[in-house]
């Protein structure tokens, strides 16, 4: 988990994000719909992004766990994190950790993506506050600006 | 013949150039599933096990006139999947069953493939969908299937009415000839159902009338 090992005995039924908030103390990732829907667990499994929620953490014996500390950490995102503190894409920050991460997979495809491109690619996180324009507004600045070089 | 083993996830579909060529329905279809990060876990086989009538890729097999293969405590077997799915949630898995893979006819040059589908937002279970499939061009068309399915109501495929009125190359006859009897619920009543019902046929047929380009690189997305 975040490149640390980590050897731990769970429950059949621990979900991943629940171990890595209660065992872990990890609690960038949020639980919000526990079923898939919201996308507030979202973690990265193995270099790809999955939900939390429907990911058991003993299937995750063996497999690379990268969380929004940890990712937030090695300055992967800084400019994407600056982009939406910059546009207000955020205000309660609880759909946040698991959209940056979200935003970061599609970024990292490279190339600037359409708006159209953005909104779909997000269609599984929601957020209650900004309604979403500002997001978008954010993820596209970061993507003509990393085109850019 | 094209095969996918069970536990293929969605994620390597999209991104495989064969499915792309030889199965395109199946292409069209995969982005409608979910979003980016259930597509990177959810597998084919898992989809058409569970059998939501609200899904994307049970439709498609019936429309396809695929088979699923089953190995269980009496050997293999292979079952149609019009066969396959038996109502909400319910297949022909028995007790021990485990689905293994999906089996269809590979694209020929002549096929028109088409899919639409209406949900509140990208990637949600829907309303309403067809998938659907045509071989040959315009009048000379062979065959029509498609599969209309409803959320919580058993996947159905179109009547012999409406394939001979899509056969004969009038939308507005096969749209009439719609035969569903759509529950309302929370979300939308019978009425608008069977509306948007038609709302559907009408994008996949025209889209199905398209060239293979056409329809491969206008997935509505």
């Amino acid at each position: 988990v975040n490149g640390e090992a980590v050897v731990e005995t769970v429950e059949p039924r621990m979900t991943l994000v629940d171990f890595l908030r209660e065992t872990l103390g990890l609690t960038g990732s949020h639980v919000g719909c526990e079923h898939g829907v919201c996308g507030a667990c979202t973690v990265r499994l193995d270099g790809v992004i999955v939900r939390g929620c429907l990911t058991l953490a003993a299937q995750c014996d063996g497999a690379r766990v990268e969380t929004i500390e940890g990712i937030s950490d090695t300055g992967d995102i800084a400019d994407l994190q600056e982009a939406f503190r910059r546009r207000n894409a955020l205000q309660c920050g609880f759909c946040t950790p698991a959209m940056l991460l979200t935003a970061q997979e599609l970024l990292a495809q490279g190339g600037v993506p359409s708006r159209d491109a953005i909104r779909e690619h997000l269609a599984g996180n929601y957020c209650r506050c900004t309604g979403y324009q500002a997001i978008v507004d954010a993820i596209e600045s970061v993507a003509q600006a990393r085109a850019k070089g | 013949m094209v095969e996918i083993g069970a536990i293929t996830r969605h994620v390597t579909l999209e991104r495989s150039s064969d499915i792309a060529k030889h199965a395109p329905l199946i292409a069209l279809a995969i982005p409608h599933i979910a979003h980016p990060a259930i597509r990177n876990r959810g597998t084919i086989g898992g989809s058409l096990a569970y059998a939501d009538p609200a899904a994307e890729l049970p439709a498609c097999l019936v429309a396809l006139d695929g088979a699923i293969d089953i190995a269980g405590p009496q050997g293999k077997r292979s079952v149609r999947a019009e066969q396959f799915f038996k109502g909400l949630f319910e297949t022909a898995l028995g007790t021990g069953d485990v689905l293994t893979a999906v089996r269809f006819p590979a694209a020929t040059a002549d096929l028109r493939v088409g899919f639409a589908e209406l949900a509140r937002r990208h990637g949600e279970l829907r309303h309403g969908g067809t998938g659907g499939r045509r071989k040959g061009w315009r009048q000379d068309l062979e065959r029509r299937a498609a599969g209309l399915f409803r959320r919580r109501l058993k996947l159905q495929r179109v009547r012999a009415t409406q394939e001979a009125a899509l056969a004969g190359g009038s939308v507005d006859d096969a749209v009439k000839a719609l035969d569903l009897d759509p529950t309302s619920d929370i979300q939308a009543t019978a009425d608008v159902k069977r509306h948007l019902a038609g709302v559907l046929l009408r994008r996949v047929a025209s889209s199905s009338l398209g060239t293979y380009e056409h329809v491969l690189t206008s997935p509505s997305r």
